[in-house]
């Protein structure tokens, strides 16, 4: 053990020591576990990505030989960029109105006491609890009721309403660890109502209002039985594949939904290395 | 308002007038008049609870009062915004926007009501608090010391014609507080604007104030300067709050021009007659435990002393500067003395027969009427007076 050479160049990321037997041990079991958990989670996705370059023919089942030509020609599928561009247009629609109302909720119900207060956060919680189908057939029948002409509109509707309850749950646990006193200084250091929301409950709430929107944007990006229920005619990105599947989902399929993976990942990755960047420069200036 | 737009160029009065606040549940302030002369350095004193926070939020505009009027330098602010007012405060939390610089911090009152250069002034403010160095830090990589002097800076950049703090040294060590005590005070009077210190720690508001009023169940019991406070207190409130004190309840005995003599464990105790709030009847005297001398003989009768005894000495504690000695007095209770150490070690030991004598000018009645709660505690060391007397205060708040 006194022979390993010490990592002088970051001391204080040194892990804490684990005594050498417990290692061991741990050492045998768990990263065979890890292996197989990550094996099991990622063959769908690897599964997925492989077959976006399947030479296929209508059924993209059977490997038939490799090719660029599905990414490079995706909207040559009939209705699919149709339905992905629909599914991006309802996930960001839907995702700044339920961040914008689902905020203002969250500020309302933690900041101040008014009558039907318990009620109103009990019905917010709802939408999450109750299944999808009833919440979608429930929400057909409303509209068929209204007479309200099934299509994009009824989409947004319903995708920003089960929407709210995430972001005011997000939300609210942000604006609970927020310090009042730090909005009573803005006011007491001479800012207007609107000039203390924007420069520092918005700001300090921003974190929570991401996590929010992105949670908002993915739920509604991929939500099926809501939207099959309220869209008409009008298709979505899981709609299309769902009806896709009945005849065999096509490989430009694949390729969108490797795309949006790979994107979604890099943007974590960006977010993680800014984020390191940013604390190790903190760090320098202490 | 005209205030708004230049700095304050001097400290303003401030004015409470028939000031009440009622939250659901219960009143925090009942019928408050109170003027807080320009240039003071004002402190509101009292336990928690008592409502002098929330008497400090009124004149922030933080809350509204359910009655009465507040006037700063004469202008009725009773109405008007907390934005609006000439007035800023230093938070018990300090409030620091962590999303934003030091030098920012400083500058966001500067910023908002547009005045010319607010950097190179917020530069200045930093300099005056000695942290200049660390403006473009966070405050999150601050300590405690420092947040508050950076919050102290936030608020005086502003030259309010008030400046509110709301227990500003509460998180701090007690070393760190005493520099800070020394500090506000000297600031205070390099910029010579109002201050209004609310606290519930007696020493500092009897080191840093020119005037301190005590408060309980929201309203001011006693108000004048520290000297004053301490050596004629009118309540026993304050007699305990502000200090310690012996208090003894007996029959006036004796009423003439100058003096009050009270029947006390078989003695009469002499009181000044404008040392004592009342002159007849049942009345609770008072005095303070190092006015009073240890005798290990009985000292002689002699006219403009007080002499109780004999009692046996129970406890002794050594704390530095002074010995403090708990007398137990027959028929009296426990009687606590504070005698400077001039020489080394007590002067008397546990077990110890003692008489106690102080000088008749040193004494002070009163105005409570007497109850059985005013009285001594008849048994108890110097700690648990003291926590019996914070305990007996603690459940007369709690009932109020």
């Amino acid at each position: 053990m006194t022979a390993l050479p010490l990592d002088r160049k970051s001391p204080s990321a040194a892990p804490a020591a684990t005594p050498p037997a417990r290692r061991k041990l741990v050492g045998l079991g768990l990263p065979i576990y890890v292996a197989l958990a990550l094996v099991f989670l990622l063959i769908p996705i690897v599964y997925t990505f492989v077959f976006s370059f399947n030479d296929s023919v209508k059924s993209n089942i059977a490997w038939r030989g490799f090719t660029f030509d599905k990414w490079l020609s995706v909207c040559n599928e009939p209705g699919l960029c149709e339905a992905f561009g629909n599914s991006i247009l309802v996930g960001v629609v839907a995702t700044v109105l339920a961040t914008a109302l689902g905020t203002a909720i969250a500020i309302a119900l933690v900041r101040y006491r008014f009558r039907f207060r318990s009620s109103i956060s009990l019905l917010l919680f709802l939408p999450m609890a109750t299944p999808e189908v009833v919440l979608g057939a429930g929400l057909a029948a409303q509209f068929l009721a209204l007479g309200t002409q099934k299509g994009i509109v009824t989409v947004i509707l319903a995708h920003t309403m089960f929407c709210i309850s995430f972001v005011v749950v997000t939300v609210k646990a942000r604006v609970a660890s927020l310090d009042p006193a730090l909005e009573e200084a803005g006011r007491d250091l001479y800012g207007s109502a609107a000039q203390v929301f924007w420069r520092i409950t918005f700001p300090l709430l921003l974190p929570g209002i991401l996590a929010a929107a992105l949670l908002s944007f993915a739920l509604s990006f991929d939500d099926f039985i809501i939207t099959n229920f309220n869209s008409g005619a009008v298709d979505t990105f899981p709609k299309f594949i769902y009806i896709a599947a009945a005849r065999g989902i096509p490989a430009e399929a694949n390729v969108i939904a490797s795309a949006v993976f790979i994107l979604a990942i890099l943007i974590v990755v960006v977010a993680q290395v800014s984020r390191s960047a940013r604390q190790k420069r903190l760090a320098r200036l202490s | 308002m005209k205030t708004m737009s230049t700095f304050a160029e001097a400290g303003a009065d401030l004015e409470f007038v028939d000031i009440s606040k009622r939250f659901p549940g219960f009143t925090a302030i009942e019928n408050l008049n109170l003027t807080i002369p320009a240039g003071s350095f004002f402190a509101l004193l009292g336990p928690s609870g008592c409502g002098k926070t929330t008497t400090l939020r009124l004149v922030a505009g933080l809350e509204d009062p359910s009655e009465g009027r507040i006037l700063i330098g004469g202008n009725d602010v009773t109405n008007t915004k907390s934005f609006q007012r000439p007035v800023n405060t230093v938070f018990q939390s300090y409030a620091l926007f962590p999303h934003m610089t030091i030098l920012e911090n400083v500058a966001f009152g500067l910023r908002r009501r547009k005045i010319d250069d607010p950097l190179s002034k917020a530069h200045e403010a930093l300099r005056l608090v000695e942290l200049d160095h660390l403006a473009a830090r966070r405050p999150a990589q601050l300590s405690g010391g420092q947040q508050q002097r950076v919050a102290l800076a936030r608020a005086i950049v502003n030259r309010p014609a008030l400046l509110l703090l709301d227990e500003p040294l509460g998180a701090l060590d007690l070393k760190l507080r005493r520099q800070m005590q020394l500090e506000l005070k000297s600031i205070q009077t390099e910029i010579g604007l109002t201050f209004l210190h609310v606290t519930h720690d007696q020493e500092e508001a009897m080191t840093m104030a020119d005037i301190v009023a005590v408060m309980n169940k929201g309203e001011i019991e006693q108000m004048g300067a520290p000297e004053q406070l301490y050596e004629l207190p009118r309540t026993a409130f304050v007699a305990n709050f502000l200090g310690q004190s012996n208090l003894f309840t007996g029959q006036v005995t004796e009423s003439v021009a100058d003096s009050i003599t009270v029947a006390v464990a078989g003695r009469g105790i002499v009181v000044p007659r404008t040392r004592a709030q009342r002159h007849a009847g049942e009345v609770t005297i008072g005095v303070r435990p190092e006015k009073l001398l240890l005798h290990t003989e009985a000292p002689t009768d002699s006219a403009g002393i007080n002499i109780l005894g004999p009692g046996r000495v129970t406890d002794v504690s050594f704390s530095g500067v002074s010995t403090s000695y708990i007398v137990q007095m027959p028929g009296l209770g426990a009687v606590t003395v504070f005698a400077q150490n001039m020489v080394f070690g007590p002067v008397v030991n546990e077990g110890a027969e003692v008489w106690v004598s102080w000088t008749v000018d040193h004494g002070f009645g009163l105005e409570d009427e007497p109850t059985p709660g005013s009285r001594f505690p008849a048994d108890a060391s110097t700690s648990a007076i003291a926590i019996q007397r914070r305990a007996a205060l603690e459940t007369e708040l709690e009932g109020a």
